[in-house]
């Protein structure tokens, strides 16, 4: 539900078309690299510059990543996929259609399950129409100073396999989609299917809202918008929040409903923070699908399938299911470390094993290596505090050896100094402090301060924080809790 | 089947072609005389017959991901009405088409 001030009951539908590219090393349909970045066409050939009499071959490693792709997503493979010819004409298109799927996509079906933003106890699960492979187009790079020179045209992305998944429309915020676009990549790079680089574009997001607003008893929707040129998951959040306001206020000022308009495109200005109009979206007619004549059909055998799913491996959504049972953590922690990558889950993992305590090395990850990653730009690949190095100063933590303060100091002298728990323990002098010696401190902290021993016989036990801080001055090794406990005894005993 | 001759238009559009009047009554009959021609189809019984992808009786024509020699840039820009070092040059486009 969005945030509008208005007595309207007001509910957002987003659905998303989210087009990946596949991780081959060559094009779909020829063998020209598909690698970014490489001087303008000079990575082309016949089939993909569109020049009369080539002949498309299909790239069986692209149809072997939208299986696992479409398995991961919980798709059906249907048997038999086909290639449709979409019209249109474009400069950076040479042959004048993109080569897609229509009616007989590589995978059907299908949903993803994601944490729900409002309330991370809870799983969403949003379906998916279908997924289909089909060829990028070229670049088109327009002087924007001048606006009146030629436009220039690379066809290097001429032909590169995309896997372009479609959900239906059932998200209900901004937040959400984000969440599901965060859990896509997730799996994708996870699964190792595509890069997910929206900077490189090889993951663009158009997202199709509109509103359901109830007035006067009835429910009314808006025209629906397809947003595009959203260049970061934080872009198809705030395009989507902004889209939201935009059709409501449009909807009061001019009362057009989904009646009255077809579908328009409007485009992301990430500066502006607002959207613009394009061109009106041509009716889905007006493509002119038909079966691609150069192309055969692919006939997916149940045993090629059930290879491909066995290949899998263990997805996201399970290691996160088995992170909580096996190390008795919170969903949110296990969401936290899974949503981080496999290194991570690693990292996590040989901690807490060589702890002996998940939830310890849980809260460690969460606070003290997501923090200092965070500072310092880190991977965790190539964190210097080795995950065997910090389960045994959590195994000492847990063993009473060490309080979580002094912890923490043996855990930035262990970052900043190349050692392992104990010689930094050795270094900075930490000696384990033997309960004698600790009486004599709280004897001494007593007898000097008579005013808080008066509170806590007069009922105020949290008068003792003051002598903890005196405790850690005079001996820094002194465990703050034994002190506590040490020092209520004592008055108890009087 | 009669194309009215705003059908033509739209279809001369989609196509990206000009069409003046004088055209557009010739060629609408001439569309419509074809359209007629593959209508006939539709006189036939299709109810228990399969759609058929393709009529050839092959399927899984694919190769492996393996690289090939791509076109050097002179050579894919042989054929370019207008060219500068690296790219086709073509009019100004204004605004994303898809």
């Amino acid at each position: 539900m969005s945030r509008l001030d208005t007595e309207h009951q007001v509910e957002t539908i987003i659905g998303l078309e989210v087009h990946v590219q596949l991780r081959t090393q060559t094009k779909l349909f020829c063998r020209c690299s598909t690698e970014f970045g490489a001087p303008p066409n000079t990575q082309t050939c016949p089939v993909c510059l569109g020049l009369p009499g080539a002949l498309p071959v299909i790239n069986e490693h692209a149809i072997e990543l939208a299986i696992r792709t479409g398995l991961a997503l919980n798709c059906e493979i249907p048997p038999l996929t086909k290639w449709d010819r979409k019209q249109y004409f474009y400069p950076d298109l040479p042959k004048g259609y993109q080569i897609s799927q229509f009616d007989l996509p590589i995978c059907a079906d299908g949903f993803l399950e994601i944490t729900d933003p409002a309330d991370d106890t809870h799983t969403r699960r949003i379906p998916l129409v279908r997924a289909h492979l089909e060829e990028d187009a070229g670049k088109s790079m327009h002087d924007e100073a001048a606006g009146i020179s030629d436009t220039r045209i690379d066809l290097n992305r001429c032909g590169t396999p995309l896997l372009e998944i479609v959900t239906q429309p059932a998200m209900r915020s901004a937040a959400e989609a984000r969440a599901f676009l965060s859990e896509l990549k997730l799996l994708l790079t996870h699964l190792g299917v595509s890069d997910c680089e929206m900077q490189e574009g090889s993951l663009r997001v158009d997202a199709n809202v509109n509103l359901h607003i109830e007035a006067d008893g009835k429910e009314i929707a808006t025209p629906i918008v397809e947003i595009k040129n959203m260049n970061s998951f934080r872009a198809v959040e705030r395009a989507i929040e902004y889209e939201v306001r935009r059709q409501y206020i449009d909807w009061e000022d001019t009362g057009e409903t989904i009646e009255d308009r077809a579908k328009q495109t409007r485009g992301w200005d990430d500066a502006a923070e607002a959207t613009f109009a394009q061109r009106e979206k041509e009716e889905s007619a007006d493509y002119r699908y038909f079966p691609d004549p150069d192309l055969l059909p692919v006939r997916l055998p149940r045993e090629r399938i059930e290879a491909a799913q066995a290949t899998l491996g263990e997805l996201p959504a399970a290691t996160r299911q088995r992170l909580q049972s096996q190390y008795d953590i919170k969903a949110y922690d296990a969401d936290v470390i899974v949503n981080q990558g496999p290194a991570m889950i690693a990292y996590f993992e040989t901690t807490a094993e060589t702890a002996g305590d998940g939830r310890r090395a849980s809260a460690w990850m969460q606070q003290d290596v997501m923090r200092s990653l965070k500072e310092s730009d880190w991977e965790i690949g190539t964190f210097p505090i080795p995950a065997i190095d910090l389960g045994r100063l959590l195994r000492k933590v847990d063993a009473g050896e060490l309080d979580n303060a002094r912890a923490r100091d043996v855990f930035q002298y262990m970052l900043e100094n190349d050692t392992d728990a104990e010689g930094a323990i050795e270094a900075l002098g930490i000696v384990a402090v033997d309960a004698g010696e600790i009486e004599a401190l709280c004897r001494e902290l007593l007898e000097a301060n008579p005013k808080v021993v008066e509170q806590v016989r007069g009922g105020k036990e949290q008068a003792i924080g003051a002598l903890i801080g005196q405790a850690k001055k005079k001996n820094p090794n002194a465990n703050p809790q034994q002190v506590k406990e040490t020092c209520l005894r004592m008055i108890r005993e009087g | 089947m009669s194309l009215s001759g705003a059908d033509v238009r739209k279809l001369a559009l989609l196509a990206r072609l000009e069409l003046s009047d004088a055209e557009v009554a010739v060629l609408g009959p001439q569309l419509a005389r074809i359209l007629d021609f593959v209508e006939q189809l539709s006189e036939l019984d299709t109810e228990e017959v399969e759609p058929m992808t393709t009529a050839l009786d092959v399927v899984n024509r694919w190769a492996p991901d393996k690289l090939h020699r791509s076109l050097t840039v002179d050579e894919a820009l042989a054929a370019a009405p207008r060219r500068d070092e690296s790219c086709f040059l073509v009019p100004p486009v204004l605004g994303p088409a898809h």
